[in-house]
């Protein structure tokens, strides 16, 4: 089988880092070789295929033997769970730097060592929050990443960000061939959540490839830092995982996105009853007293 | 140049030069060009806007402003050029702006310090590797009086905080740390570096009330702002001032310090010479102490005598009476001694002149002095208002470009064939190739200086060497 280039993006703390682990981890038990590429400076995206907190991360090596042309690939690939390669990024503190920049050196870094070249099935890039620069685009350019998969759910702001997300994906389309995999609904309780995200889907030309329900036996296995899968196997929740995962392997729905504005986005949250109409005629005015 | 009248001639030429650009293009160009009769009381040229694409400009960027021009020249100050390590290195030493003494003890000027960015601190930011960088120079270097961080463009586009570090080493080493946010990629022009500089010498030297030497209070203390001193102009500029009965107490930037620059507030006059780069300043600090300022130009003699008048008009009798009397008894003898020797050999000769953005309307009435007329000008990153000055100067009809660039250039010389071009670096071989004399009017082609009684005559010799060297008479040029 080809090298399959996925990545996972989504707003920031809706659990993309934890999905893609959990159904990374259930797809290495199918016998898939995985790599994953964590693309956030907080490096906390193998957490817990590695049992640890951070590992030495592609940037802070980098910076501590002088330049990334001094590192080997040996120094940054660790290898965790069900034997998944795990790479992390790395970057700087929140408020300095550059850490867009971090991602496009790591990721050409990994590139000219041959990281890719070894026999896997997947390389997964978790990606954070928004596509906010360039560099944070770097795993949907050209060659790289080649299905996106947007975590989401029925909160207002998570599904502003898929849309934000797939414009990005748009913008990359037909220059890198990226494409659209699914929408991930990671269950929020919010009203009518699955409906909602279908319906979200079908407007941007995409499927929701999965309702990945909210269970309690995560924040268990996080808190060892272990992926549900390895931490329970039998529960129900590792099964939820198993599904996305054989979905995502059976995936043939890759789609060029189609963003909605802004406008039509509200519209499909009130159609939802999400939020009500607003009443044009008192924007500006002052109180009358 | 042809029979036909000046005037229609040239605006064939900028027609034919129109005509070779796009509708887009020649439609800003246009905007740029224009052909000045004697009598023209305007000069309807929009400037100091964006260049067009395509075109190969001779402008600079906001950094090469701000560090090659204002702040380059401030001898007892480390200035570094945070960022990656081209944009320090490419423009040490350029601009050749003289200053009196040691290398490495009380002169930093000839040196190239930069904080060489690399990849990590893209990543990670350079704040701290700045913080040490200004330690370790203060220690290498223990006497000098104040450090400039002159931002590149990546320190922009990561946003560090070099404020925050100027404040806190400034605290540590106890002299002015002043951060400077030239990012190349900022404004049209070096134009705006200038500004932004002048504004950070307002904002973390005059505005922190940084003190200068004491100075003997005189009502004939003056400043002598803007002059870079390059191949020593201020040098022979301040000898002028001084023989006329004025006291300079500050000269600045060329081979000045940062006691000069500070003591610019306790002059009586400031006596500005290169308007486009410090003027900011100069307004400032009239506005906020109430020291008047004063254009001059010290090119050639009939300008050196009208700016000594000028500016002794701002003093009393005593300095006017001693203003003429060296006119007079020295300066006018060598004035004719100057001209009768270097008139013959260029009387007549026609000459381009394309460089920054003050140079070519002083350097005109000294050109005119020894015969030459000026037919073609312009400035690189001048504003409305330099047009505005230009006319003033001008005295023939002239052919006005604004930002010009390579392509105008080469139809320029093709049509007018000039006796001698002033210009940059980068047109200098171009030129000469064609078979036209050239002189690199930006540091003065390794020569000067220009400026003052001592300047006017090398300037004259210099120009007498470049059209009548005898190299062009070797040389048959393509349309002879």
């Amino acid at each position: 089988m080809a090298l399959r280039q996925i990545a996972f993006y989504g707003k920031g703390g809706i659990g993309k880092s934890t999905t893609s682990q959990n159904t990374l981890a259930a797809m290495a038990e199918m016998g898939k070789k995985i790599m994953i590429v964590g693309c956030d400076p907080k490096a906390d995206s193998t957490r817990l295929i590695l049992h640890a907190k951070a590992q030495a991360t592609i940037m802070e090596l980098a910076a501590e033997v002088g330049s990334v042309e001094d590192l080997e690939l040996d120094d940054v690939l660790k290898t965790g769970f069900l034997d998944i390669r795990c790479v992390e990024a790395g970057g700087p503190e929140p408020g300095v730097g550059c850490a867009g920049r971090g991602v496009i050196t790591a990721i050409n870094f990994l590139e000219e060592e041959g990281a890719y070249e070894e026999d896997l099935d997947f390389v997964s890039y978790d990606v954070l929050g928004d596509v906010v620069c360039g560099g944070f685009a770097m795993p949907i350019r050209e060659g790289k990443a080649q299905e996106i998969y947007i975590v989401t759910s029925g909160e207002m702001m998570a599904m502003y960000a898929a849309n934000n997300i797939s414009k990005g994906i748009l913008k990359y389309a037909n220059s890198g061939g990226v494409r659209l995999g699914g929408l991930i609904c990671n269950e929020r309780q919010t009203d009518r959540e699955d409906e909602l995200i279908t319906a979200l889907a079908t407007k941007i030309n995409t499927q929701m490839i999965h309702f990945v329900p909210r269970n309690n036996i995560v924040q268990h296995a996080e808190l060892r830092r272990m992926t549900c899968v390895e931490y329970d196997p039998n529960c129900s929740q590792s099964n939820e995982y198993r599904t996305l995962a054989t979905k995502i392997i059976n995936n043939k729905m890759l789609n060029i996105p189609t963003p909605v504005s802004m406008q039509e986005l509200e519209d499909l949250l009130m159609e939802f009853g999400i939020i009500k109409e607003e009443d044009e005629s008192i924007v500006g005015q002052k109180k009358v007293s | 140049m042809s029979g036909k009248n000046v005037h229609e001639h040239g605006v064939e030429v900028m027609e034919e030069i129109l005509d070779g650009y796009n509708d887009a293009t020649a439609k800003d160009r246009k905007k740029k060009i224009e052909v000045v009769k004697a009598e023209d009381v305007k000069c309807g040229i929009n400037s100091n806007r964006k260049i067009r694409p395509g075109v190969m400009s001779m402008r600079g960027c906001a950094y090469a402003g701000a560090k090659g021009v204002v702040f380059g020249p401030i001898k007892d100050m480390i200035h570094i050029s945070h960022g990656p390590v081209g944009c320090g290195q490419y423009s040490w030493s350029a601009r050749r702006n003289f200053a009196n003494g040691i290398p490495g003890i009380s002169n930093f000027v000839t040196m190239q310090i930069t904080s060489d960015f690399q990849e990590k601190d893209i990543v990670f930011g350079g704040d701290k590797m700045l913080t040490n960088l200004i330690r370790e120079a203060d220690q290498l270097f223990p006497l000098n009086k104040g450090v400039s961080v002159l931002s590149e463009c990546p320190i922009g586009l990561i946003g560090d905080d070099i404020e925050a570090v100027s404040r806190a080493t400034s605290a540590e080493i106890g002299k002015p740390v002043v951060p400077c946010r030239c990012e190349g990629f900022r404004g049209v022009s070096q134009s705006l570096g200038h500004h932004i500089a002048n504004d950070s010498l307002r904002d973390w030297i005059y505005e922190k009330d940084v003190k200068g030497v004491e100075i003997e209070d005189s009502p004939y203390n003056v400043a002598l702002l803007a002059d870079y001193n390059i191949g020593g102009d201020a040098w022979s500029s301040r000898k002028i001032l001084e023989e006329m009965g004025l006291n300079v107490i500050s000269q600045s930037t060329g081979d000045s310090t940062v006691s000069e620059i500070a003591n610019l507030t306790k002059a009586k006059v400031i006596l500005l010479h290169c308007y486009r780069s410090m003027n900011y300043i100069s307004r400032y600090v009239e506005e906020k102490f109430g020291i008047p300022w004063v254009e001059f130009n010290f090119f050639g003699p009939t300008q050196i005598i009208k700016s000594m008048r000028k500016i002794a008009s701002h003093f009393d009798e005593k300095i006017q009476q001693q203003t003429e009397k060296i006119i007079a008894e020295k300066y006018q003898p060598q004035f004719d001694e100057i001209v009768s020797k270097f008139k013959p050999r260029l009387d007549g000769k026609n000459c381009m002149l394309f460089v920054g953005g003050l140079r070519p309307r002083h350097i005109i009435p000294a050109f005119r002095d020894l015969g030459v007329q000026v037919v073609i000008t312009g400035y690189e990153f001048a504003h409305n208002d330099d047009y505005a000055r230009t006319l003033e100067y001008v005295e023939n009809t002239t052919f006005i470009v604004d930002d010009m660039n390579e392509y105008e250039m080469e139809k320029l010389l093709e049509n007018f064939k000039p006796d001698l071009v002033g210009s940059g670096i980068k047109e200098k071989y171009s030129t000469q190739k064609q078979g036209i004399p050239f002189r690199q009017m930006h540091s003065w082609d390794y020569s000067g200086p220009y400026h003052g009684v001592d300047g006017f005559k090398v300037f004259a010799r210099d120009m007498d060497m470049a059209v009548n060297g005898a190299i062009w008479k070797k040389i048959t040029p393509p349309w002879k």
